[in-house]
C-alpha cells in the first residue's frame, strides 16, 4: 500500500497488525466514554473543572479515532493527510471560537430588554 | 547487517513528492478526505450555533430537562460498535473474503440502524412532550446540529446496502474497492462527529 505518492487515509499499512490496530482503538475509546460519562455524573470532581475534563476527554477520543479507525500517522507518507486535517482543525477553531467571541461580545455590548 | 537495512533504506528514499504520479487509491482517498474535512467545517457551524443559542431556552426547557443519558450512552455504544464492525468489514475487504464482508457490513449497517431508531425515538419523545424544534432557539439548533448527523448516518446506511449489492453481484473489483474505502472513512467520521455531539451537546448539558 505505500506506493508512490505516500498512503492513502484509511489505508492499514500492515494487514497483519490490522485487527490488533482495531481493537486496541475500540478499547482506548470505550474506556474515554467511559470515563467522560462518568466525569459528567460525578461528584468527586470540582464543578467547574468537569465540564473541562469532557472537553479534553472528547479531543483524546477523537484522536484516537483519527489514528486507530482512520490510520492518519505522523509518518513521513502520510504528511499529505495530515496537512488537509491540520488545516480542517484550523478553520473548524476559527468558526467555532470566532462565532462565540463574536456573539459574547454582542450579547456584552446590548442594551438591556428593559432599556431598548 | 540485517538489522541496520531498513534504516538506510528510510535515509536513500527519495522524498514523496519524487514519486511520480500517485495510485488511484490514493487520490481517491484523498480526495474523498478533503470533502470529509469540509463536511467537519460544516458541522463546525452548526456547533458554534448551538454553543451561542444553548441558553436561549425562551422561558421552556434547557438541556438538563430534557436529555436522558442513558439513552445517549446507549446509542453511543452503538456507534462505536458500529465503527469497529466496519474497521472489520475493512480487512475483510483487503482480504477479499466475500464471507467476512457481507457479516461485517450487516454488523455495522444493523447497529447503525440501531442507532438511527434510539436517536428518532429520542426525537418523538421531546417533540411529544411540546420541545419541539420550533420552541426556542436553543432546540431548533439542537435539532439541526442532531439532525443534520442524523441525515449523515441515514445516506451512509443507504450507501451501505448498496455497497454490500456491489460486492456481492460484482466481487472485489478494484473501483467497488475505491468506493468502500470512502464509505469506510465517512463512517468512521461520523463516529467522530459524534464523540463531539455527545460531549458537547448531551455531557455537558446534562453534568450535575
Amino acid at each position: 500500500m505505500t506506493t508512490a505518492g505516500g498512503v492513502s487515509p484509511g489505508d492499514v499499512t500492515s494487514r497483519r497488525r490490522g485487527v490488533r490496530t482495531y481493537l486496541i482503538g475500540l478499547g482506548l475509546a470505550i474506556l474515554m466514554t467511559i470515563a467522560s460519562f462518568w466525569a459528567a455524573q460525578t461528584h468527586l470532581i470540582y464543578g467547574p473543572g468537569i465540564s473541562v475534563a469532557i472537553v479534553v476527554l472528547a479531543i483524546a477520543q477523537m484522536g484516537i479515532h483519527l489514528v486507530f479507525f482512520l490510520h492518519i500517522t505522523t509518518a513521513p507518507d502520510n504528511t499529505n493527510n495530515v496537512l488537509a486535517l491540520a488545516f480542517g482543525i484550523l478553520i473548524a477553531c476559527l468558526v467555532i471560537f470566532g462565532s462565540l467571541w463574536i456573539m459574547a461580545n454582542l450579547n456584552h455590548n446590548m442594551l438591556p430588554m428593559e432599556q431598548m | 547487517m540485517n538489522a541496520a537495512a531498513p534504516s538506510i533504506e528510510m535515509e536513500e528514499r527519495e522524498p514523496t513528492s519524487a514519486d511520480g504520479p500517485a495510485s488511484r487509491r490514493i487520490v481517491v482517498g484523498y480526495g474523498f478526505w478533503i470533502f470529509l474535512l469540509s463536511d467537519i467545517i460544516m458541522f463546525s457551524a452548526f456547533f458554534a450555533t448551538y454553543a451561542v443559542l444553548n441558553t436561549a431556552t425562551n422561558g421552556g426547557p434547557g438541556p438538563a430537562q430534557l436529555f436522558d443519558t442513558t439513552n445517549v450512552a446507549i446509542e453511543t455504544a452503538c456507534l462505536l460498535a458500529s465503527s469497529f464492525a466496519c474497521g472489520m468489514a475493512s480487512l475483510a475487504v483487503a482480504e477479499r473474503n466475500q464471507t467476512w464482508t457481507q457479516i461485517s457490513l450487516l454488523a455495522t449497517g444493523i447497529l447503525g440502524a440501531a442507532f438511527l431508531a434510539l436517536e428518532l425515538k429520542e426525537f418523538a419523545s421531546l417533540v411529544e412532550r411540546g420541545a419541539g424544534p420550533t420552541h426556542s432557539a436553543f432546540l431548533s439548533s439542537f435539532y439541526t446540529l442532531v439532525g443534520c448527523h442524523g441525515a449523515h448516518i441515514t445516506a451512509g446506511l443507504l450507501w451501505l446496502g448498496t455497497m454490500m449489492a456491489q460486492f456481492y453481484a460484482k466481487g472485489f473489483r478494484e473501483n467497488i474497492q475505491h468506493r468502500y474505502l470512502c464509505f469506510s472513512l465517512f463512517w468512521h467520521a461520523l463516529d467522530i462527529i459524534w464523540i463531539a455531539i455527545f460531549s458537547l451537546v448531551y455531557l455537558n448539558g446534562t453534568r450535575i
